[in-house]
Parts: structure tokens; sequence; C-alpha cells
């Protein structure tokens, strides 16, 4: 824009110092607009009171072995499993086949709580939520796309690229998890 | 004003685009090549001032309707949940509030300045009734938008405003029952207010497209109100209007940042921070500043009816005023006397605005003992008000066609350049226009 | 050009006023001398933590403050800010003061109506169920909720604090109601009170305050603060009402910081603005 009054001056002024103060000019105006976008932006972001209900405590005395309870968790299904011994084995025994995600068994629960398999119960492919015990594997099967999940959540067949995914938890007690 | 286009598409791209959409070329003639009278003062930067307004206005809306809930039981906790929680909500909701304040500010600066100079006359009477148009969507605009806090003064804002509409007769009830949505202001007003509050500044924003077309049929007036006759008195839009805007605008900002940063709340009302309550109005009830005037044109008048006619009447004058006036010179800076009764009309708006945020039977000077003159004491400001709304009325429809008869303005100059030549620093204005065409 | 704008100023200023200058008839409040006053201005984290426990101690009895939750407490400028827990969800104390405080909540069971202590996502629980039973509570007066107080009347927290030490013993001829209690500072209307026996004080506007349903709250000594600032009645009334302003306006330590920047950044660009502007313009006359 200021350019065109850049070459209308006569000889002896010197024209980078002229050009300097435009250019100036339009690049303050240039932060100024940068500086205004970040709150318009930054302001879609969860809210304050939305991050602070992000962690829920459940009480597993609720739940019978081989049982599953899907709770409200950040606005999606959070599956809590409560696997029988022969869902753990058949999960261990598979620690070893070809997986498209290799994850052993035990790194998809905490140290010594195998029979509690916590898991965000929205399918890794475009998100809808698996029905328990479908599939030839035990797992999950995801109505949407067909994907297939064994008994620790991995995935075993279908569309889907990545296993269920295991958020951050911690047992506040032996009948008690804080999830969040 | 509309002459020659000297765009040059510069590639192939723009030629492409040119043969197809010639939409660089309008950019170019009106923002870029628009000659603009050379001698146009800080007031005429308002013009510019007000489209940036209307920007922020829409993007901060645009951004606080993501987190406001339009309905009865949800409004007044949203707009505390957007001053807490949301990030940035605070900065975003303050902008959005005083920014209405900075719209008005700047366009009563602007519509002053129209009257002041005479951009209403021929051949600006399009311009400025399109001017007008966008005033009264601006007017319907701020007042939904008010009520949407859904604090005591919205609520009751709201009530008195819509009971307006019951002034008409025999069709006044129903059409307030329609407006309503119901027998009084409720969850339904509320919805209503809040969709008609996000579409009015669209409508807004088309008004200005038509008001800077006719602006570009006919061309700027100038302070002198004399039209340009060669290119040595005007200048091309860019670089020099753009730049002197752009300034105008930044200290303009320097104002409208010390009000959302340092008083926020300064220019609103404490009882719009108490939930709408229904069954109890604020002891003093007044709406926003910029509606003060009218509103106490609306009390001066005894009679509801006829309060409510002067009330629209006021901005109905405005309307008129191209055909009010019968001067033959636009700008008052050659009239003594337009001048004069200008300045007064100026202190009788604030004076308006003055006895609209005071209670009618209020003493103007506090002890002073008079005499009653019908209904209230003549020392009290619904006489101050009374006074000021006759003068307000005789300035447009008495003095303003009058004057154009009797005075004798003084000389005008031929030509814009003429007075401005006799500036010192300054060479040969031709040959300066001529050289500027040439970047 | 700088006189225009002066102007113009002066004119914003003129119409910024106004509204401002409403009637009233109650005693002016004192001037505190607030450490938040001013552009610099920051909330005093001792002052507002006294002030929360006056809020706790005494107001809380009968008023909410349905707008806040415990984790504000820990917030950013908020009284139990800890620069180690950024997120106040972590915050220890708040967490400590939010489990001192019982919630109502449902059981997922049972589906029975329970209380539990509170975390710091909760808010701050209503004393009462609602709104008929805090009437039915304090004579039928409704006490209103605090959370946005101190911007929703007029003089802030000065008048806050002005109107809880405000009650003074009420005027000879001023007949205060039943239930009811003269306060110097409460904007009200006294005039049906107000009874004077000698004709020539007939003419006597009444005096300011007016009539209020709340009985008077503070009392020296009525709070025990745990930083050996002495509690007198003043200094209780002055605490609660910085506490009452930072709830109502808890984001105005980082509005004036984000606004000193904006500030400075302004005024350059304007400056830049203006030589880009005096240099385009340097051989045009104007």
């Amino acid at each position: 824009m200021a350019d065109s009054a850049v070459h209308t001056t006569e000889a002896g002024d010197d024209p980078s110092r002229r050009d300097f103060i435009h250019i100036a000019a339009i690049a303050a105006a240039g932060g100024a607009v940068a500086a205004i976008a970040w709150p318009l932006v930054s302001q879609m972001n969860p809210s304050a009171d939305t991050l602070a209900l992000a962690s829920v405590e459940y009480d597993l005395t609720k739940i019978e072995p081989g049982q599953q309870v899907t709770i409200n968790w950040r606005g999606k299904p959070l599956f809590i499993r409560y696997r029988t011994q022969a869902q753990i084995d058949e999960a261990v025994k598979d620690d070893s086949a070809q997986l498209k995600d290799p994850e052993s068994d035990a790194q998809r629960h905490k140290p010594g709580k195998a029979q509690w398999l916590i898991l965000v119960g929205s399918c890794t492919h475009l998100g809808c939520v698996p029905t328990v015990g479908g599939g030839e594997y035990g797992g999950w099967f995801c109505p949407c796309h067909g994907s297939v999940y064994d008994t620790s959540g991995r995935i075993r067949k279908g569309p889907a690229p990545k296993n269920l995914v295991v958020p951050d938890y911690a047992f506040l007690s032996d009948t008690k998890v804080k999830i969040g | 004003m509309s002459g020659h286009s000297t765009y040059e598409p510069k590639n192939g791209v723009s030629r492409w685009l040119d043969q197809r959409l010639p939409i660089t070329r309008l950019v170019w003639d009106s923002f870029v090549d628009y000659p603009t009278p050379r001698n146009l003062n800080y007031w005429w930067t308002f013009g510019g001032i007000l489209s940036l307004m209307l920007g922020v206005q829409i993007v901060s809306g645009i951004v606080l309707a993501m987190h406001y809930t339009p309905s009865a039981s949800g409004a007044f906790a949203s707009v505390e949940h957007i001053m807490r929680d949301v990030n940035y909500g605070w900065l975003i909701r303050y902008t959005h509030a005083n920014g209405a304040s900075m719209f008005f500010m700047a366009v009563y600066i602007h519509m002053l300045r129209g009257l002041y100079y005479g951009s209403f006359k021929p051949p600006r009477e399009v311009l400025w009734l399109l001017g007008c148009v966008i005033y009264l969507l601006m007017m319907a605009t701020a007042f939904m938008g008010y009520v949407l806090p859904w604090g005591q003064m919205s609520f009751h804002g709201a009530v008195v405003i819509t009971n307006i509409i019951g002034a008409i007769p025999v069709i006044g009830g129903p059409i307030l029952t329609w407006l309503q949505g119901g027998f009084a202001v409720d969850n339904a007003t509320l919805n209503r207010f809040f969709s008609l509050h996000y579409l009015l500044p669209f409508m807004i924003a088309g008004v200005v497209v038509l008001h800077v077309w006719a602006l570009h049929v006919v061309g700027q007036n100038n302070p002198t109100g004399v039209d340009p006759k060669s290119k040595a008195d005007t200048l091309p839009f860019t670089p020099y209007a753009t730049v002197k805007d752009g300034f105008a605008m930044s200290v303009f900002l320097i104002l409208f940042a010390v009000f959302v940063f340092y008083m926020p709340n300064a220019l609103g009302h404490a009882d719009n921070y108490i939930e709408a309550n229904p069954l109890v109005t604020p002891a003093h009830i007044v709406p926003e500043w910029y509606f003060l005037p009218f509103y106490a044109i609306l009390r001066a008048v005894p009679d509801k009816v006829m309060g409510v006619v002067a009330m629209f009447g006021a901005i109905g004058v405005l309307f008129a005023l191209p055909w009010l006036d019968t001067s033959k010179v636009r700008s008052m800076r050659y009239r003594p006397m337009a001048k004069l009764y200008f300045i007064i009309l100026l202190v009788v708006c604030v004076t308006l605005g003055f006895c609209g945020a005071k209670l009618p039977d209020d003493q103007v000077i506090p002890g002073l003992e008079t005499f009653k003159v019908m209904d209230s004491d003549l020392n009290s400001f619904v006489w101050l008000s009374r006074l000021a709304t006759l003068y307000y009325f005789a300035y447009f429809l008495i003095i303003t066609p009058l004057l154009g008869l009797i005075e004798t303005p003084k000389p005008t100059p031929e030509t814009i350049a003429s007075p401005a030549l006799s500036h010192p620093a300054t060479t040969p204005a031709g040959a300066a226009a001529d050289a500027e065409k040439k970047g | 050009m700088l006189r225009k704008l002066t102007v113009i100023a002066a004119a914003a200023l003129t119409l910024a006023a106004g509204p401002a200058l409403a009637a009233s008839h109650a005693e002016e409040p004192h001037d505190i001398a607030y450490s938040f006053e001013g552009p610099f201005g920051k909330y005093d984290q001792a002052q507002l933590q006294r002030g929360y426990k006056v809020y706790r101690e005494v107001c809380s009895a009968c008023h909410s403050m349905k707008y806040l939750s415990f984790r504000n407490l820990g917030d950013k400028g908020g009284p139990f800010y800890d620069a180690k827990y950024p997120n106040p969800n972590d915050n220890p104390y708040v967490k400590a003061l939010a489990a001192d405080i019982q919630v109502p909540d449902i059981d997922t069971e049972t589906g029975d109506a329970i209380t539990r202590p509170a975390t710091p996502a909760d808010r701050f629980p209503h004393p009462y169920p609602n709104d008929f039973a805090a009437r039915a509570g304090n004579g039928g007066a409704l006490p209103p909720d605090l959370s946005v107080i101190a911007k929703g009347r007029e003089g802030g927290p000065e008048y806050l604090a002005s109107y809880l030490t405000g009650y003074v013993t009420p005027p000879k001829g001023l007949t205060v109601p039943a239930g009811q209690y003269y306060n110097a500072y409460f904007p009200g209307d006294l005039s049906s009170g107000w009874q004077t026996d000698r004709a020539e004080d007939k003419k006597d506007p009444p005096p300011h305050g007016g009539f209020v349903a709340m009985p008077p709250q503070l009392a020296d000594d009525k709070v025990s603060f745990d930083d050996g600032t002495k509690s007198t009645a003043h200094q209780q009334a002055v605490d609660v009402a910085a506490f009452l302003m930072w709830a109502a306006e808890p984001k105005m330590e980082q509005r004036k910081e984000t606004g000193f920047a904006v500030m400075i950044y302004l005024v350059l660009f304007a400056g830049l603005l203006y030589a880009s502007y005096r240099r385009v313009w340097r051989n045009e006359s104007h």
C-alpha cells in the first residue's frame, strides 16, 4: 500500500530510511493483528470449568468378573472391564501374535491388576463405540466399520490403525480408581 | 467521480481474473486510485473508524455467541461463564460491550460532521439517507444486544422499550404480544432478540456497502463544501487517505483500550450485574448513554403516544434534512449564523443526554425555588428536557429552512486548492499531484 | 489536530459521566485505600484470605456465591494461589478447604440425595435448597447472591464495606419497622418512617440511608484471623469487601497487565503511523 508513496519524492532523500518507517508501520499493524488473533483462537480451547471436571473416581466393587461398565469421561465413553482369568490368558498368549500395533498385555494394565482393563471406548478408526464381547477375539467389535479388538483392547482386524487408548488413571485403593 | 478506471493488470493471472471478475479493479478504483479531496480534516477519518468498529463488533460478537446461552435461565450464568472460565472471555466480552459505546461515539461524530459541513446536501441525499438507515439499524442492534446479558437493566429496559409499541392505538397491544412472544418479556423475547442481534449487523454491513457505493458515485464532500474541479484538488486515496485514516484509527484504539482495560464497567450500570428479576424494577432505570437524549425526549412529553411520536420524530427529521435545508452553501465554515445555531444544537444534544440520566423531577439548580408550570416545577430536569426538545425540533424544522433564506454567507473559495495553495510550505499543487499519478 | 482530539476525549468523558450522576439518598461510602485500585493495582492475597474466612464463617450461612467454585480460590490472583500449582485443582490447600465443606450430590447407586465433601471442581454450595426456603429463613427477604455483588452495587467494595459497618443509631424521628434495621449507607427511601413533631420540620427531607432486612453481622473478634491481623468489625468489613471484589472480577490483574502491554504497543504504533503519515504528506498541502 505504502510503496506508491515511496517513489514520489525528489532526489536527495535516502530511500532506505524513507522505506523503513512505512515498513515498520505495516509490520506493527501485522503484529497487532496477530496479537488480536490469539485470544480469538484460544477462546475455542476448553474453558477452565471443562478442564476442572476432567477426572472421575469410580468404585470397582460394583463390577462382577467378566462384566464391563461404561461411564462418561470427558464426554466420551470409558470402558472398565473386569476380565476373567481365561480372558487374561488369551490376551497374554497373543502377545507373540502378528499385531498391527504391537503392545504386550502387561503394558495395557497396571502391574498386579491384570483383571482390570480401563480403556477409552471409542474406536481408533473414526470414533464409534465398539460393543463388548463382539468379534472373533472376544474383545470388542466396532459396528460402524468392522474393526475387531481382542480381550486386551488391541486391534486385530479391520480398518482401525491403533489399539483402544488406555487413559491416565491410578488406583487410589484396591477398589477405587481415579481416571484422568 | 466514477470516471475512467486506471487499473492495469500487472501479470497474466490478474489479467485473467480481471476479464472474468474485475474485483481487483473495483478495489483499486475504490480504495487506491480513488480521488480524495486534498483538504479532508480529521473529522473525515471517522468513516474508516466506523468500518473498523463494525468489524470489531462482528468478530467479537461471533466469538461470544460460541459461549452464550440465549435462555432466560441460562443467559446471566453463561455471561459469568464467559467472564470467568472461557479463555480470554473477559477480554472479548469487555471489547464487545465497550465497543458498542465506541461505535456510537464515532457515529455521532460522523453524523455531526455531516451536519456541519453540509454533507447531506445535493447530490449526497441518498448517501445521507443510507447513513440514517445504518444508524437506525445500529440502535436496534445495540438495544437487543443490551438485553442479552439478562441483568436487571437488560430486562427492564426491554420491558420499557417494547411497551413503546403498546402506545400505538388499537393494534399496539396485539403487536406488543407478538413482539414479546408472550404477555411479558421472557424467554421467547430473549431468544428472538439474540437471533435478531446476530442478524442485524450483517444487514448493517450490507447497507454500509451501499453507503460506500453511494459515496463513490457522488464523491466525498470536504471542509470547504466546494466540489473538486481539477486534479489539483484531489489526491489518490492510497496512500494519502489510508495513512491518515490509519493514524486516526490507532489513536481511537488507544481511547478504546483505556475503557476495555482500565474502566470496563464505567459506561455500564451496576444494576446489570444483578440477574433479571421480573418482580422488582431497579430504583433508577436509564438506558445506555447513547440513547439518553432520545430517552429525555420521550419523557419530556407528558402524553404517552405523543412522547413516542416525538422520540421517533427526532430521528425522522434527520431523514427529511436534505429537503429542509435551503442554503446554497454547503459548509458552515462560510455560514457564521448557521455555525452559531449548530453549536447551540450540540449543547442541546448533550443537555438532553444529561437530562435522560437524571430523575425528571430532580432540581437542575439545587435549592432554587421556582413555580410550577403545567405538571412540574420549572426548575426540574423535565422542563429542561422540554426546552431542549423544543430547540432540537426547531433547529431542523424552523431554523435550518429559514436560515438558508435570510442569512448572508461569507464568500466561498473558487476551488479546494485555492485556499490550500496559500499554505507557505507547498510546491505547486498540480505538479505534486501529477508526480503522484506516475507512482 | 491535538486540540481536536482533546475535544473528542473531553466530549467522551462528558458523556461517560452522565449516567454515573444518579441521585443518591445515602451517605457517601468511606474512601478505603484498596491495593487493587489504579492501573497497576493488585489484590492483596492476605486480605483475600481473611475475606474468604469472613465470607465462609459469617456470610455463607445465608448468602450463596453460585458462580464461584473452590478451584477459583487457587486461580492466579486468587486468595490461595500458589505458583507451585498452576492448575488450581491440584492445589492441596484448596483441596483441603473444599473438603471442609459438604456439598449435595446424588448417590449413583441408589439415587438418593446425599452430601459429600467438596472437590475443587465443585461450586460453592447454596445455604438454602431454594429461594423460597431462603426467604422463609430470613423474614421474607431474599439474601442476594454474592458472586458479582461488588460490581452489582454502585460504589463497589467501598460501598459494601461501609454498608457492613453502617448500622448506626437511627436519627430521632425515624421509626424503624419491626424486623428491619437502619443503615446509613443503604440507598433506600425512608419517607414512610420519617415523622417530625414540629411543624417547621415537616419540610425536612428524611435522613440519609435506608431500612435493610439483614441485621448487623460483623463484630470485633467474631472471626479470628490466622495472620495475626487484629480482627475488628471494620477490618472484617474491609477484607470481606475486597474478597467480594475479587470474586466479582477475578481477571482484574490479568486485565490490567494485558492493558499495560496493549497501551505501550498502541502508543508506539500510533507514533509510527504518524511518522509515516507525515512522510507521505510532506509535499502536500492540507
